[in-house]
């Protein structure tokens, strides 16, 4: 029921998210171009192909990948307030990115060129970089039971990956820092059509690595003792979630930058529109629901009657934000807090 | 007599030290446990009755020696088929509120269930039928976080009945709960042993409940090898006193209850039984001691409304409640240390 509601609303904004921009397009010719029909201005043809569709999907498929690693997230730290972002996982690939886009050089130079524009040494840098914070977090979460204390751990860690990015910065030369300041900005229009492929190969092999683990997932709602005493091997399960979560995370902020509160909020909002935080139901939901949060600020970012696209991180905690304030607020009446 | 589910030779608990060096709580512990007996695990905190609980489920290894579940090595078992033999109730905090009462109860069904756990016709009878043992059928569509206490209990208890494992481990499954959670909960898991044979071990501090509920009770004490048999066997043979007994705290052999330690007065006392049991009751929170009954001052108690106290001197006081007795002996004695 909820899960039709939102794959509806799901179609309904990739086609306005196609049809809307600097230079609006009607939706029956968006419609035609997609089904390979002449379209009334071949330039409208070059912008839905060649730009707007590969945002659309590459907002679907970040979208739901920073959701769902975000729920992956929160079931196993059992804490509602965990995600990549907070647990330092995304700042990890903050640097893993910036220590190859400042000292190597990255995007630009001749050596990188080769590497199809550097791209494959910024998705590993960043996968390894997201892969290290998690062994850390890992690492002390089994010295620091409390989950409040590891959230505050995960995020002083997140610190002292920023505070190496500054230093990478500050030796790094002006345009260089120019590139990476650009790509922290977030933005879902940086993959282009040859890439397109890659990341979806990828996203979607987390994605299903995601739904293969709804079953250990609820039986750690129970916590770690009792999914053990239901016969859950608990070391493999954390090891598997955890991967699957680099995995997601590190892609999608190497190809779209750290994108901010879709990770943290869109759970909250599926786990509250759907009433239960049953992992069939609920993963799924957190999917298609990041999907739509993700095009819904990817047409937001691009501000009706004004000629300027704002840098996604501005309008994500827009709606993140508001939601997370929500929930704390109303956590005594909230069950699943309960 | 029936095989042991559980038997124990030899076993060392204890938990991992400093330096790695693995620090033994108890040693030389020979343990078993019966299909259809609830044993009650009665001791102080720092017993070390979670640490035995834990052992013997198989979530941290022996310091040294061996369990036997169903006459086979637990290190014989794989987690997996573990899962199917003994379920536990913990008093650890879940994450469950925002799930219903059913699909509670079915993730007792994991061990059962395949890769995506999907649940068939047989699954969901199980489900239902623990549902029903536990009197829980009206709330299976309920959030968990809608749940009282008590009803937390029964469901985290009808968990590890779908798990239809032989045995149930439960820690402190009464300590959060009010007086008739407490009863209902212990009367449950006696009526879940005696009619599916299930074998239940308990860890509580209520030694009340546990002496008029459990088949067999373990007494655990640090430093203090550990004392099993049934309660009333415990009793009789003073061990409670010597457990129990501590610098101000004196176990009751009649009562079977725990009572502060003072210098008490006796009295006599005679009559009606009903009341003479309560009027006793009102003597020891008072300072005396019930006796038989012998030259003033005595009590006979005649009825519930007619108390007579005898003084020296052949006077006496006729009283209509226990609060008018307890007015008059106030001018015998001075009362409490």
């Amino acid at each position: 029921m909820k899960l039709s509601f939102f794959s509806a609303l799901l179609v309904l904004l990739f086609m306005l998210s196609l049809a809307y921009g600097a230079v609006p397009i009607p939706v029956e010719s968006v419609l035609d171009i997609l089904l390979g029909r002449e379209a009334e201005r071949m330039s409208w043809q070059h912008i839905v192909l060649q730009s707007r569709l590969p945002q659309s999907v590459t907002a679907v498929l970040a979208g739901a990948s920073l959701a769902v690693s975000g729920l992956l997230l929160q079931t196993l730290f059992r804490n509602p307030l965990a995600g990549p972002s907070i647990l330092g996982i995304s700042d990890g690939a903050n640097l893993g990115v910036a220590a190859v886009m400042l000292c190597l050089g990255g995007l630009p130079g001749r050596l990188a060129e080769g590497l199809v524009s550097g791209y494959p040494a910024i998705i590993l840098s960043a996968f390894a970089g997201a892969c290290a914070m998690l062994g850390l977090i890992l690492y002390f979460s089994s010295k620091v039971r409390n989950n409040v204390m590891l959230l505050i751990i995960g995020i002083m860690i997140g610190y002292l990956a920023s505070s190496v990015i500054s230093i990478l910065n500050f030796y790094a030369s002006a345009d260089k820092v120019h590139t990476y300041v650009m790509w922290g900005m977030g933005s879902f229009s940086g993959v282009s059509s040859e890439q397109l492929p890659l990341f979806t190969v990828c996203t979607l092999a987390g994605l299903a690595a995601a739904l293969l683990l709804i079953k250990p997932l609820n039986a750690l709602l129970l916590g770690e003792l009792y999914a053990a005493n239901l016969g859950v091997p608990i070391r493999r399960t954390r090891m598997y979630i955890l991967l699957c979560t680099g995995l997601l995370t590190a892609i999608t902020t190497a190809f779209c930058g750290p994108v901010s509160f879709i990770g943290l909020a869109v759970p909250h909002i599926a786990r509250l529109s759907l009433g239960s935080s049953n992992h069939k139901t609920l993963l799924p939901l957190t999917l298609l629901a990041g999907s739509c949060t993700a095009l819904l600020c990817t047409i937001l970012s691009a501000p009706p009657g004004m000629d300027l696209i704002l840098p996604l991180n501005a309008v994500t905690p827009l709606i993140g934000a508001p939601v997370i304030l929500y929930v704390i607020v109303n956590r005594k009446t909230i069950q699943y807090f309960n | 007599m029936e095989q042991p589910v559980i038997q124990t030779s030899g076993l060392s608990i204890g938990y991992a030290g400093k330096s790695g060096k693995r620090k033994a709580l108890h040693e030389e512990l020979y343990l078993t446990l019966f299909p259809g007996e609830t044993t009650c695990l009665l001791g102080l905190n720092g017993a070390g009755k979670s640490t035995l609980l834990r052992t013997l489920c198989g979530f941290q290894p022996p310091v040294k020696g061996g369990i036997r579940l169903m006459g086979k090595p637990l290190e014989a078992y794989s987690q997996a088929e573990r899962s199917l033999l003994t379920g536990v109730v913990l008093t650890e905090k879940t994450n469950a509120g925002g799930i219903t009462v059913y699909e509670l109860v079915s993730l007792g069904r994991h061990p059962h269930t395949g890769f995506f756990g999907r649940l068939k016709k047989h699954d969901r009878e199980v489900i239902e039928n623990s549902l029903e043992a536990v009197g829980m059928v009206h709330k299976s569509d309920s959030y968990v976080s809608e749940l009282s206490d008590g009803e937390r209990q029964k469901a985290m208890i009808a968990k590890t009945l779908a798990q239809e494992c032989p045995i149930i481990l439960l820690d402190e499954p009464t300590a959060f709960l009010d007086i008739t959670g407490r009863i209902e909960t212990m009367i449950l898991l006696r009526k879940l042993a005696t009619e599916q044979q299930k074998s239940i071990l308990l860890s509580t501090h209520d030694i009340d409940q546990a002496i008029r509920m459990g088949d067999r009770l373990w007494l655990l004490e640090k430093g203090s090898p550990m004392v099993c048999g049934t309660p009333e066997d415990l009793i009789l043979k003073g061990v409670f006193e010597t457990f129990f007994g501590k610098e101000q705290m004196v176990f009751e052999p009649l009562s079977g209850r725990l009572n502060v330690k003072t210098a008490r007065t006796p009295i006599g006392l005679e009559g009606e039984p009903l009341t003479s049991h309560w009027v006793g009751n009102a003597l020891i929170r008072n300072g005396w001691q019930a006796a038989e009954t012998g030259p003033p001052p005595c009590i006979n108690c005649i009825s519930k409304d007619r108390i007579i106290l005898k003084l020296p001197g052949g006077r006496q006081k006729e009283t209509s409640s226990v609060e008018e007795l307890l007015v008059e002996m106030k001018t015998l004695r001075p009362v409490q240390t």
